[in-house]
């Protein structure tokens, strides 16, 4: 066994207002360059839609991620055996049309404007040309656009439907759409790293965030292609791929990144969980249905005494293992099985959980009033407007059964906090639902505060990062001393 | 005289120039160790510029290697008049290839307004240095034919001579004006070679295809961390 600790995420769609504040705050802090303009490395989609870069999942043409027969993992774009041929050109590199061209206002024409009868307007200029531009595309292209003829219907995870089924989600009393955060993964069997023809891609041991030296990138993009997710970026002016790196210089002084920090809706959950590195090969050749169930073995329990004797041999420090008793995601991902990964299809194992949408079912109405009979609710989930095909496809490789408890769990939780609360439904009724969606009264409970009542400490569990024991291993502090500091190899000297 | 300054003096010029930029560039500036790609910009026309190129100069650059290694197998290989000309005609194909694909990247460059952004003049010193390289080479094949041969028996003793610090340059002063110019603008290209795009040709990843699949790095000693003595 190979115990490795791994900051891991959650998101919970049912609370997501899609209001972009996290894409602004990362934006801001990190992609406000030249080069980068286009980047959003967190960004936020509609669902159904099509996405940021326009159709990112569909992998015929982007060729993202791993495929298997079953015995050998490869990845779908230029691994080692094609890259040589295609190391000139790359063959599924996505290209500026698929994000968007960035653009700014010529806002000077609004002041120097001559008089006239007319409204001055402010033409738009492309960032990386200066030229007058035409807009064709920007992120958000289709944000909101749920039920659009043009944008969602070319959503690739409605291909699982049938014609009949689409054609329900476009009628107007059943139309549904619900938002999809995103940013990096940092995967356990990360596509990028693997494809970096450089060796400049990596991930950091002690918490698996995935970086990018930037000194060692060549610029060969065949992370690019290689991330299904789409969450790595050219830098065009620099020439060097960049990606979020779960904002780490705030993490190791023991702040949240600024996407979680600044999330208005408190969606965004993340803590450490440990897991067993030596079942990633095996896990990730399972069969599609099998993969999410094979990723949750992978996360070991940090109560259990013997993962705890295995973490201390493998190299992980007892505040690490502390935290990680502690953290929300093992126990949305693992404990509750409410947190599930994006598209674990790919077989990168993402460590981003999402808690699936309860999107508003539709309402159970005799005359004025509105029943909540819970054989009726749960029987009405199978009813819920975005198909259960639909969210087994994104959350559970197919595996509608995953989604189908995620989503009775919370609305059993839901009916049983109404008896809590309101005590309009039955003490029998609520305990009913509960068992059948495998759940007690005491977990509903921690479920309940942590979904609604949690606070940033409850959210947000950081491990220690034990920089200054690590320091020491790798540079003698006395050798160091009245030198510039640890993180330079020359004195900040200028020229 | 002058065939000693340019074919005795220049060359060792060049490699200093060489060696000295191309050593300090990676180690104090290993961010700009790369070449600039624009496929990101541009994606269409890119293949037609990028993918003829760099197989045309690469089957033409071996060529001249072995010439310059291998001058007796050259010489036994064109014994025969017809492997003489099998590989002058595909050397010329090759040239003809690298041609194309020049044509289509300095075209690119020019018309496409994305592309141009991210092109310096760095970029195109590079351009049409290679231009006039692979335009006389192709002029020598084409009119003073049989090259093969007599690279081997000309051009390769100089250049040994050079590598042996003895510059014997009477083996390069009856040659035609135009082999000349091919030879000084090779010269041209390796002097400013470590100030170009050029250096990713040293880059070149290889250690990919033998390394593990994933890359993990610790910033602490696993075996150490919970034991610090």
């Amino acid at each position: 066994m190979d115990v490795r600790s791994q900051i891991s995420l959650v998101f919970h769609l049912d609370k997501c207002i899609g209001c972009h504040t996290c894409s602004v705050a990362c934006k801001n802090v990190w992609t406000d360059r030249e080069g980068t303009d286009y980047m959003w490395w967190n960004n936020v989609e509609t669902k159904p839609g099509t996405g940021y870069p326009t159709k990112w999942e569909d992998q015929d043409s982007y060729k993202g991620g791993w495929k298997t027969d079953g015995e050998d993992l490869e990845l779908r774009s230029t691994g080692k055996r094609k890259i040589i041929p295609n190391i000139f050109h790359n063959p599924s590199q996505p290209s500026l049309d698929d994000y968007y061209e960035p653009w700014t206002y010529d806002y000077s024409e609004l002041f120097n404007a001559p008089e006239g009868d007319d409204q001055p307007v402010a033409r738009p200029i492309s960032m990386i040309t200066g030229e007058p531009m035409e807009i064709e595309a920007g992120p958000n292209w289709d944000d909101d656009l749920g039920g659009s003829e043009i944008y969602a219907a070319n959503d690739t995870n409605l291909e699982v439907l049938s014609e009949e089924q689409r054609q329900q989600m476009k009628a107007i009393e059943r139309m549904v759409m619900f938002y999809l955060p995103r940013i990096c993964n940092h995967c356990l069997n990360p596509a990028c790293v693997a494809s970096c023809p450089s060796g400049a891609m990596y991930k950091r041991g002690e918490d698996g965030i995935v970086l990018i030296n930037q000194d060692r990138c060549r610029a060969w993009r065949s992370c690019i292609s290689a991330c299904p997710y789409k969450k790595t970026y050219y830098n065009w002016s620099t020439g060097k791929s960049e990606k979020c790196i779960l904002c780490f210089p705030r993490l190791e002084s023991g702040e949240a990144p600024a996407c979680f920090h600044s999330c208005v809706g408190r969606i965004r959950y993340l803590g450490n969980v440990l897991y067993d590195a030596d079942q990633i090969k095996e896990a990730a050749l399972r069969p599609d249905d099998e993969l999410v169930e094979a990723q949750r073995r992978m996360i070991l329990d940090p109560n259990d005494p013997a993962v705890i004797e295995e973490a201390s041999r493998c190299g992980i420090p007892e505040g690490v293992v502390d935290s990680a008793q502690k953290s929300p995601a093992y126990r949305f991902a693992k404990e509750w099985k409410l947190g599930l990964p994006l598209h674990v299809e790919y077989r990168t194992f993402p460590m981003l959980f999402y808690v699936p949408p309860l999107l508003p079912v539709m309402s159970i109405s005799e005359g004025d009033l509105v029943r909540s009979d819970v054989d009726e609710l749960f029987a009405e989930i199978e009813k819920a407007r975005a198909p259960m095909g639909y969210l087994g496809k994104l959350f559970a490789a197919g595996n509608e059964g995953k989604v189908r408890y995620a989503l009775r769990k919370q609305l059993a939780v839901r009916v049983w906090r109404r008896h809590v609360t309101v005590g309009d439904v039955s003490l029998e009724a609520a305990t009913q639902g509960l068992t059948e969606a495998d759940c007690t009264p005491e977990e509903a409970d921690a479920i309940f505060k942590l979904t609604a009542l949690s606070t940033w400490e409850d959210r947000f569990v950081i491990p220690p990062f034990q920089r200054e024991m690590a320091m020491e291993m790798i540079a003698d502090p006395h050798d160091h001393r009245s030198a510039a500091g640890f993180g330079f190899r020359d004195a900040p000297r200028r020229s | 005289m002058n065939d000693f300054v340019l074919f005795g003096v220049l060359p060792y010029v060049v490699m200093v120039v060489f060696f000295i930029v191309t050593i300090q560039r990676y180690r104090l500036k290993a961010f700009s160790y790369s070449s600039l790609s624009s496929q990101f910009l541009e994606n269409q026309h890119h293949f037609w510029g990028s993918v003829p190129f760099h197989y045309g100069i690469l089957v033409v650059l071996c060529g001249h290697v072995i010439g310059f290694l291998l001058p007796g197998t050259i010489l036994s290989w064109n014994a025969e008049p017809l492997r003489l000309m099998l590989l002058e005609v595909t050397g010329i194909a090759f040239a003809v290839l690298t041609l194309v694909g020049l044509a289509n990247i300095m075209i690119r460059r020019r018309t496409s307004a994305l592309a141009r952004r991210v092109t310096t003049s760095g970029d195109w010193i590079v351009y049409c240095l290679l231009l006039v390289q692979v335009l006389t080479g192709i002029g020598v094949a084409v009119f003073h034919g049989w090259g093969s041969s007599w690279f081997a028996t000309n051009l390769t003793p100089w250049l040994w001579s050079l590598v042996k610090l003895s510059p014997d340059v009477t083996f390069v002063a009856a040659l035609p004006l135009m082999v000349k110019a091919h030879v000084i603008n090779a010269f041209l290209l390796i002097g400013f070679f470590p100030f170009t795009r050029l250096v990713h040709i040293l880059v070149v990843p290889n250690p990919y295809l033998w390394r593990r699949t994933q890359v993990v790095i610790w910033n602490w000693d696993r075996t150490k961390v919970n034991n610090p003595d």
